[in-house]
């Protein structure tokens, strides 16, 4: 198990540096999914096979996928490499490299002097007892949570339906017109010929 | 010999019927082209393939050394690292499913705990399968088949997992073999006959069989995301798909079917007979469907489907509860 945790997590990483590192946007996301993935794999090595499972079916199978379905319809080209190559300048993340630089000594300082023993184990945990713990000491942050999510399902169907919408107006526009055209006939049939010939001169002018 | 442990008798053996269920499943992946002309042909009154050898059964040999042998050509204009890519993810992920169905009380790969689970993760990955073959191909069909594809399949793995979860709640383990003994006097179709419903449509529309074709529509997309594909790493999406109809079969069984249980007979016979019945439906519902609009497909999973399976839940929790509130 320790060498699953150390290979796995030394993937993670190397992984998740070409991200950063890489030039083109969809290469860029499958290095992504490979991190995702060995991340999935560090939770399997450290005995908690659900979390593993879930990291790949909800990060790698589907969140992943919608961040490749919006990268592949923007259909960008070679200018994006070379625009993302000329914003790679030393300039750029030297700062940031160097900040995050002393927050990994920090840890690495602090891990080293806690009481940490350098094995890597764990017991297995069951789906059984996440949920227990999920719907137990936890349960106020899940029903939150599925409040967010609740919001924004509401908010992501009030922005779709804006279309749906104007279709309605549509059809209630073209019946006021059925109407309209029905009263007229009603009315005299002088008025249909008119109504008639102005189509004809619309046809003809499509 | 002191090397003759009963561990590495376990390991061999274990290590033979991997290989056997792998060989089995390739096989019958391939042969099922064949098999699906055939049974086609007979639903719509001809005879199909039936020139190569006996009742045309070496027509799969001529295909196969057919796809072999073609010239196995990359475009100019195909980003290759992932047009390589996608058809290995295509056929492996399908492939690695495999691993967490038991066959009989005995044969199996791997008993993991996480059993179902497992399966949703290698569908999730197998999704990219398509989107990586649609973008890295360069083409505006294949793009717009991946498209599809990957809208089609997130919406219907929502609930294909929901679908699931009411047997889930009902043996207590995500563990296949934990599922297929909880069977033994009543199968999971009964009390969960809407499951069943919504998993069906969900697993055909996850591997893009008929009618749910809609990534690869001939007629509108002219092959969708696999159109640049020749050659063998064509062969590996045309055979992926088989594989995806027999591991779908193999599932509704499991899960839905009691596995191996069944009276008289062997428990590998009972499998393999159930299994075989439902990739024939697979095959029957391609001759008798037609193929429904895109937005209808969507809007039937999300607004049909989705709920569906949500109240199934609801009520199979409210039954739990009700028959044994203990636990």
């Amino acid at each position: 198990m320790q060498i699953a945790f150390y290979l796995s997590g030394l993937v993670a990483i190397l992984a998740t540096l070409r991200v950063v590192t890489g030039t083109h946007p969809v290469h860029a996301l499958l290095y992504l999914i490979v991190s995702l993935i060995a991340v999935a794999m560090v939770f399997f090595a450290l005995g908690a096979p659900f979390a593993g499972a879930l990291e790949i079916i909800v990060y790698a199978g589907a969140i992943m996928v919608l961040f490749v379905f919006v990268v592949m319809m923007l259909n960008l080209g070679e200018s994006a490499v070379e625009q993302e190559r000329a914003w790679l300048q030393p300039r750029a993340w030297m700062g940031p490299a160097i900040l995050t630089a002393v927050l990994l000594i920090v840890m690495v300082v602090t891990l080293a002097s806690g009481d940490y023993d350098g094995s890597i184990s764990g017991e297995t945990l069951t789906a059984k007892m996440v949920g227990m713990s999920l719907f137990g000491p936890y349960l106020v942050i899940v029903e939150l949570a599925a409040m967010l999510l609740l919001a924004a399902l509401v908010a992501a169907s009030h922005l779709g339906r804006s279309e749906a919408h104007d279709e309605a107006d549509l059809a209630r526009e073209r019946q006021r017109e059925l109407n309209e055209q029905a009263s007229a006939v009603a009315s005299g049939e002088t008025s249909i010929h008119t109504r008639e010939e102005s189509r004809d001169t619309q046809e003809g002018k499509a | 010999m002191n090397w003759w442990t009963p561990q590495v008798e376990a390991t061999l053996i274990a290590m033979v019927q991997a290989v056997v269920i792998l060989l089995a499943v390739v096989v019958s992946g391939a042969l099922l082209s064949m098999i699906e002309r055939r049974l086609l042909a007979l639903w719509q009154d001809r005879y199909g393939p039936n020139r190569v050898g006996p009742f045309g059964l070496l027509q799969i040999a001529a295909d196969m050394l057919k796809i072999f042998f073609k010239e196995d050509w990359i475009p100019p204009f195909a980003d290759r690292t992932f047009f390589v890519l996608a058809p290995a993810i295509a056929m492996a992920s399908l492939l690695l499913s495999f691993m967490v169905i038991p066959i009989t009380p005995g044969w199996g790969v791997a008993d993991l705990n996480i059993g179902i689970l497992f399966f949703f993760a290698m569908a999730g990955i197998n999704v990219y399968a398509v989107l990586f073959a649609g973008w890295a191909s360069g083409n505006k069909y294949a793009l717009l088949g991946a498209l599809r594809a990957s809208a089609q399949t997130l919406s219907y793995e929502v609930f294909m997992g929901l679908a699931v979860m009411g047997i889930v709640a009902m043996t207590g383990s995500f563990n296949m073999r934990d599922i297929v003994n909880a069977q033994e006097n009543v199968w999971f179709i009964v009390p969960q006959f809407f499951g069943f419903c919504t998993f069906v449509i969900a697993g055909i529309a996850v591997t893009h069989r008929h009618p749910f074709d809609q990534p690869e529509a001939e007629q509108e997309l002219a092959d969708g995301y696999h159109i640049e594909y020749s050659g063998m790493k064509w062969g590996m999406f045309f055979v992926g798909e088989y594989i995806g109809i027999v591991l779908i079969s193999a599932l509704l069984v499991t899960l839905f079917f009691g596995g191996w249980h069944g009276p008289l007979l062997p428990p590998i016979v009972w499998f393999l007979l159930k299994t075989v019945f439902f990739v024939i439906l697979f095959v029957l519902l391609r001759a008798a469907l037609p193929r429904p609009r895109y937005d209808k497909v969507m809007s039937f999973g999300w607004k049909v489907c989705l709920p569906l399976t949500l109240v199934n839940l609801l009520i199979t929790g409210a039954m739990i509860l009700l028959i044994d509130p203990g636990v």
